[in-house]
């Protein structure tokens, strides 16, 4: 990336800039973060930048609280429970939708995903007026499924992209040598499709386990997951234990897609 | 030499036979057929290979038995069972995959042991039965790898050790050399050919190389357009060639047309198109008149002789290119009024052709074939 050495002032000067504008760009992404982990580890009681004196004070009122205890708890379940939910049926659709004689694919798959394109604020009121009928709103079951709906589609991308390369012989050669096509598919086709479907199963994991509107439809004080703690924690009182909890989500995520990176075949050109 | 005759089932001793279709049809969008009533048997212990161009219907035809796909029409029968409707785990037989198909997860102990435990062979029995699978394919050193670390020739041998471990009694292979380059397919054509012959297996090959195909068949069924256009064993199919497709799909040929005059003493008379007349064989071709052929191999073709012999045919032509080529020199020559005839002259006797230059050719009339167009 480089200039050559004979490059002219001018280019010199173009790149310059442009190498700053990249920085600018990056720097305005990831800006939330410079208030938030600095904020989560201040002593101050009130949200003042720059810090003047460090502690654990917020963490330790973060996992010294039953309430922010109970909504991590309620958080892991229900993300636990949307990721095998989700894994398991966006898997068998993405089977199902890839075999080259699969009717109307292309509706299909568009039905599939639509809950990642809908508004969420829709997927919400719909789920809440849906599942109430079934006295599902304010339970456990119905978080959960309401997120399965929406971490579905991540699970069946995934694993439609990693069975777009994966050779069909394979599973012809285990029927062959004398598979059930049951068998077949576990011994066969699951460990060579596994990277796609880990891949589904975190996104579906990252999509519940951050999901906020849904999620304060569908729950009560119970149920309240931690993204709904925070909102409302937020609204009530302005207190940087959220910000210690914001950090612990965000390091979360930070190793949730790490996992994810690792995970992506690195191709050799 | 009616061919049709012998590739209808009734003609083969049914004890014999292994494979038998039975008016077989299959069309993928019930408009199209990509194979027309096939009728193939296909005896114990033969090497059959289906030899044709992609689109000529013969994978499909090797799927339908493999239990990949239903016919639409027509029975296909595995030891006098129809075996059409059942799934391909329940045929027990051996499959070779164009691209070896070898589980990457696995190692190739673990491949080839992968049928073992559905005919509930396993543990030490299991092991021994790999390790002689590996064996015969010269392997035994390399049953820890996986199969990425093998070379495409090492990939190919534990496929059909994976295939031959369970001792199917029939083994289909779908273009297994394909991927190969030449040296190496040609040394596997001959370790093939002789570990079916050693173990007795039937096996039915799939391929469009028709050099594969001579070396390795007891006979070939020659596609095209979803039709089997000749059923023969290799020597037939290359010196009687039942129809043009055949003649120009197997070896090179020239095919030259004609029109029939006459037929006597079991020739044909013909008359090319500039008047000049021949003879040939094959007068088992119905029809007279126009639209007729004649194919004759260019290693048929020499300088003629001394004197005339009742047995050959004569014709001139003017020489356009002349190639040496060490072994054989290769002539191209404009003869029967601007048709190109290609002769391939043995290394003795090749001699020096201005271009223009008028030459003499002779060649036999049992190997000039009259064909239909």
């Amino acid at each position: 990336m480089w200039l050559p050495s004979y490059a002219t002032p001018s280019e010199r000067l173009m790149r310059t800039l442009v190498m700053a504008f990249v920085i600018a760009v990056l720097l305005f992404l990831v800006a939330p973060l410079f208030i938030i982990v600095p904020l989560s580890f201040s002593k101050d009681p009130f949200f003042t930048l720059p810090v003047k004196e460090y502690s654990l004070r917020w963490y330790a009122d973060f996992f010294g609280n039953a309430r922010w205890m109970n909504a991590i708890f309620n958080s892991a379940v229900a993300a636990v429970m949307t990721t095998i939910l989700a894994t398991t049926l966006g898997t068998l659709a993405a089977l199902g939708i890839s075999r080259p004689n699969f009717p109307a694919r292309r509706l299909i798959m568009a039905l599939l995903i639509s809950p990642m394109i809908v508004p969420i604020v829709i997927v919400a009121v719909g789920s809440y007026l849906f599942f109430g009928q079934f006295g599902l709103t304010n339970t456990r079951t119905g978080l959960v499924l309401a997120h399965t709906a929406l971490a579905t589609p991540f699970v069946v991308i995934t694993v439609t992209a990693t069975l777009s390369t994966y050779d069909t012989n394979l599973t012809r050669a285990a029927l062959s040598l004398g598979a059930s096509p049951s068998s077949a598919f576990f011994r066969v086709t699951l460990p060579n499709i596994m990277p796609g479907v880990i891949s589904g199963a975190i996104f579906a994991f990252a999509t519940s386990f951050d999901e906020v509107v849904v999620a304060l439809f569908m729950t009560a004080a119970e149920q309240r997951t931690l993204p709904v703690q925070m909102f409302s924690g937020i609204r009530d009182q302005i207190n940087p234990t959220i910000m210690a909890a914001a950090t612990l989500l965000l390091a979360l995520s930070i190793v949730l897609f790490a996992m994810l990176a690792l995970l992506t075949p690195r191709r050799v050109k | 030499m009616n061919f049709s005759k012998r590739i209808s089932p009734a003609t083969d001793n049914p004890v014999d036979a292994l494979v038998r279709f039975e008016d077989v049809k299959k069309s993928y969008d019930g408009i199209n057929f990509v194979v027309k009533d096939l009728n193939l048997t296909v005896s114990r212990g033969e090497f059959l290979t289906m030899l044709g161009p992609s689109g000529s219907g013969k994978t499909t035809t090797l799927m339908m038995l493999g239990g990949f796909e239903q016919p639409t029409l027509g029975h296909i029968l595995l030891d006098n069972r129809p075996v059409e409707r059942l799934p391909p785990e329940t045929r027990n037989i051996g499959f070779v995959f164009q691209n070896y198909a070898l589980f990457p997860h696995m190692t190739v102990a673990e491949n080839v042991a992968f049928p073992l435990r559905y005919r509930g062979i396993t543990g030490i029995a299991a092991r021994e039965r790999v390790r002689q699978a590996l064996g015969r394919v010269n392997l035994e050193a390399l049953g820890d790898r996986r199969p990425a670390q093998l070379s495409g020739g090492q990939q190919q041998r534990v496929a059909l050790a994976r295939a031959l471990v369970f001792e199917p009694s029939l083994v289909l292979m779908d273009e297994p050399l394909g991927a190969l380059d030449k040296q190496l397919r040609e040394r596997m054509q001959i370790e093939i050919k002789q570990l079916q012959t050693s173990l007795g297996i039937t096996m039915v090959y799939v391929t469009h190389d028709q050099s594969e195909a001579l070396t390795m068949s007891d006979r070939i069924a020659v596609f095209h357009d979803g039709r089997i256009q000749q059923l023969a064993d290799p020597a037939t199919l290359y010196n009687e060639p039942a129809n043009r497709f055949v003649a120009s799909f197997i070896g090179e040929n020239n095919s030259l047309s004609c029109t029939l005059l006459a037929r006597e003493g079991g020739l044909a008379v013909v008359r090319m198109a500039d008047g000049t007349t021949l003879k040939a064989a094959g007068t088992n071709v119905s029809g007279t008149g126009t639209d007729m052929s004649i194919s004759i191999r260019p290693e048929n073709i020499s300088l003629a002789g001394e004197g005339v012999r009742a047995d050959l045919n004569r014709f001139i032509g003017k020489a356009r290119d002349v190639f040496f080529l060490g072994d054989h020199m290769r002539l191209s020559i404009e003869a029967f009024g601007g048709q190109l005839v290609t002769a391939r002259i043995p290394a003795r006797q090749a001699r020096h052709f201005a271009s223009g230059a008028d030459v003499v050719l002779e060649c036999g009339i049992s190997e000039c074939r009259l064909l239909e167009v």
